[in-house]
């Protein structure tokens, strides 16, 4: 349960000695409270104050890193429900199941799927995280041989290996062994057999209520008692599989482990999307990716559901303070040609999206030179200094746009009307138009232009 | 530590709306949690989702959602009565975007006679969009307005710049009304406002936002649409409780990502299902932000969404 600030309060020094960089202990325990600061800072507090804290301060969902290396998967670490309060913090997993029952060569190929399905979008390199290795065979050799063919297609890709068989659990997690894999199928009848594989391989446990119901209530007694058998590192499934309980469990755990500080919850989510119908599929995961699980097994990873989900994960994970930013150059909206309007804004990406859909919808082919304002609207990048006469025409100048148009005219935002004059002088044998205050004042703009 | 669910109620509540007349009338909001949390309180009705249709033929539609219409799409007419009677539509958005001046410029009267036109050929409800043209859209839906009077339509979109006359065209036959403002929860409040102040039923008014696409700002709708909820819903503020539109087709079909083929692109995969998903994710992302009513082009992301929506309600 969260402590609140007076609760903290009492168990600190209560000295005042501001080694903390605090003013007071109280000031302290009230930014403990909140989770801005940490108690490390404080020298002199008791042992037994540090225990009692150390429970109540970490953080509401436990951070937990998922395999090794370069390809190493962070989760955990939410602090809020809603994306506009604070940023998401770790991007949810996706992975694909690969089942045992397949051929080696079926296998092999959905092993090359998930190594080839790297996409680049804005600047981030996106990709199928993770192997889920289901042991639908039932059968230990089976499951052994397809642990051994990803292992050895695939050694640097995070595995799930799911069975609730503790004796199938042992013989495919040797092959894993030192790369922080996650051993799914903890329940009510094999959790003691589960923890101790767990433990002796340090692997993640995957813990799961029973399908038929047991629901929350069930797996936070689960996750206790495994807890108590010293795993620590813990991803949490409740059964859920529709899509109305899937939002229900997610939501109901999410708000346990922020609002209340419920430790049994307080672990990532991981959810099984497998539909046979992979559109349908695909939304079943925007679900997922929206309202808060850390994983997300998926069945198939086509390209076009690859690139639909990695954007919404891109979107959804955004930092809502930090304004989005596209990259400064000059875009071709439809196929300018010399002769084609030249047109500049910032690069604020929801000021590029407006207007170059603006400047789509008018059909007329141009060129929209976006400038590097870190990432400002153009009154406020204009306010800031940054969208300037003379950083305008530098950027023109440098961007080589001269050789690709014949005419020398620029087309500003009718919001910074004011720099035309300024801009002509720094731009040698340049016309400066004035262009509509608002985007969509721009498809009737240009058209005017070309009527 | 026994687990008790932190079951969230609120004071607040979504208002809801009907439209349409007799059996084939909908009614969407009405909700007094978030999206689908039928767990902890009430959620009467599900979203609806709009077919839309244009007044002219779809030439600059993307192929792959021009397609399913071939052959239907000449006539407004033809096109609605095959999105209810084959596609089984529960509503249909008529958008009047001929009547653009930088399309073909079309009259207020043209416009009306393609209303009446398209309400006697169908049951279900209509909404009734303009060209997004301020200040023509002010003469033109108008006379649509009149022409669809007393068949309890949706009347949209009024802007800051238009919403006196279109409110009052709204008011005068009996339709309900879209209130657009761009991305920001601050001037929706405002127009909203603005407009009952007219004299508008605040309980007849429809929000929207502003919609965006699936990685071209979709999360700036997602998150005002996340805050005009909790507004209305934490906060009890009556002037965020219309239910909210989502228009995801006209923004969805216009992105890259909906159009660039799998030989340009062989990393995005085929052009054909990339499209159908995209307008299908961006959907389903919005429902879950808060959106109730949606305009959606393609069949097959309509077919998905409803399933979607079947199991989460």
């Amino acid at each position: 349960m969260a402590l609140t600030g007076v609760e903290i309060f009492k168990l600190l020094p209560k000295t005042n000695c501001k080694k903390c960089g605090f003013p007071t202990c109280l000031a302290f325990a009230m930014k403990l409270a909140q989770r801005q600061t940490s108690l490390d800072l404080c020298p002199d507090v008791s042992e037994e104050a540090k225990q009692k804290l150390g429970e109540a301060s970490a953080p509401p969902v436990r951070p937990i890193t998922f395999g090794i290396g370069d390809k190493a998967l962070k989760m955990g670490e939410e602090t809020v429900l809603f994306r506009h309060d604070k940023r998401f913090v770790n991007p949810c997993v996706f992975a694909l199941e690969i089942k045992d029952t397949l051929s080696d060569d079926e296998i092999k190929n959905k092993i090359e799927e998930v190594l080839t399905s790297e996409i680049e979008r804005v600047g981030q390199k996106l990709r199928v995280d993770a192997i889920a290795l289901m042991n639908d065979s039932n059968d230990v050799g089976r499951f052994e041989n397809a642990a051994k063919i990803i292992a050895t297609g695939a050694p640097d890709v995070p595995v799930i290996i799911c069975t609730d068989n503790p004796q199938a659990a042992d013989a495919v997690i040797k092959l894993f062994t030192d790369k922080k894999p996650i051993l799914y199928g903890a329940d009510s009848t094999n959790a003691e057999a589960m923890a101790e594989i767990a433990k002796k391989y340090k692997s993640i446990l995957g813990v799961k209520a029973s399908v038929s119901g047991g629901g929350l209530d069930e797996l936070s007694a689960l996750t206790e008692k495994i807890k108590s058998l010293g795993v620590e590192d813990m991803v949490i499934d409740s059964g859920a599989r529709k899509a109305k309980d899937i939002l229900r469990d997610n939501t109901l755990i999410r708000r346990a482990a922020i609002k209340k500080n419920f430790k049994p919850l307080g672990y990532p989510v991981i959810t099984f999307a497998q539909r046979d119908e992979s559109l349908f599929e695909t939304l079943i995961a925007v679900i997922g990716v929206a309202k808060y699980s850390s994983i997300i097994i998926l069945s198939s990873i086509e390209k076009w559901k690859n690139l639909a989900i990695f954007t919404l994960r891109q979107n959804i994970y955004t930092d809502p303070q930090v304004p989005m930013q596209v990259e400064q150059k000059i875009y071709k909206i439809g196929e300018p040609n010399p002769e084609s309007p030249l047109l500049v804004t910032t690069n604020f990406s929801l000021t590029y999206f407006i207007v170059s859909g603006e400047v789509e919808n008018s059909r007329v082919p141009s060129y929209l030179a976006v400038m590097d304002c870190e990432g400002l609207s153009v009154l406020t990048a204009w306010a800031a200094g940054k969208f300037t006469a003379s950083k305008i025409s530098q950027f023109i100048k440098e961007s080589g746009v001269e050789h690709d148009i014949k005419h020398r005219e620029l087309i500003i935002p009718g919001y910074v009307a004011i720099l035309s004059g300024s801009i002509e002088d720094k731009l040698e044998g340049w016309k400066v138009t004035v262009g509509p205050r608002e985007a969509n004042g721009i498809p009737a703009f240009l058209r005017s232009r070309t009527a | 530590m026994a687990f008790t669910p932190l079951k969230e109620t609120y004071p607040g509540k979504v208002y809801s709306v009907t439209i349409g007349m007799g059996n084939k009338a909908v009614t969407f909001g009405g909700e007094n949690v978030l999206p689908f949390h039928a767990f902890e309180g009430i959620v009467p009705n599900k979203p609806v989702v709009a077919y839309e249709i244009q007044d002219m033929p779809p030439a600059d539609w993307p192929e792959n959602v021009r397609k399913p219409y071939e052959g239907v799409s000449d006539d407004p007419v033809t096109w609605a009565k095959y999105c209810q009677d084959v596609l089984k539509a529960r509503a249909i958005a008529l958008r009047l975007i001929s009547t653009h001046p930088d399309r073909e410029n079309r009259s207020p009267e043209d416009a009306a006679k393609t209303v009446s036109d398209v309400l006697s050929a169908i049951d279900i409800p209509l909404i009734i969009l303009g060209s997004n043209h301020a200040e023509k859209d002010a003469s033109v839906l108008v006379a649509a307005a009149g022409a669809a009077k007393d068949r309890n339509c949706i009347i949209g979109k009024a802007q800051e710049a238009n919403y006196k006359t279109i409110a009052a065209a709204a008011i005068a036959n009996n339709h309900k009304l879209i209130a657009m403002s761009e991305l920001d929860i601050n001037l929706s409040k405002q127009l909203n406002i603005l407009v009952t102040q007219m004299g508008f039923d605040k309980e007849r008014l429809i929000t929207d936002p502003m919609c965006s696409a699936l990685g071209y700002g979709l999360e700036y709708t997602y998150s005002v649409m996340e805050r005009i909820k909790l507004a209305a819903l934490a906060q009890n503020d009556a002037t965020m409780q219309q239910p909210m539109l989502g228009d995801i087709g006209m923004y969805v079909w216009k992105v890259k990502e909906t159009q660039a083929s799998e030989t340009d692109l062989p990393q995005w995969g085929s052009v054909e299902e990339r499209g159908i998903t995209w307008e299908a994710v961006t959907a389903t992302s919005l429902l879950l932000a808060g959106a109730a009513l949606l305009i959606m082009w393609h069949p097959k992301a309509i077919e998905a969404v409803e399933k979607v929506i079947e199991e989460l309600i």
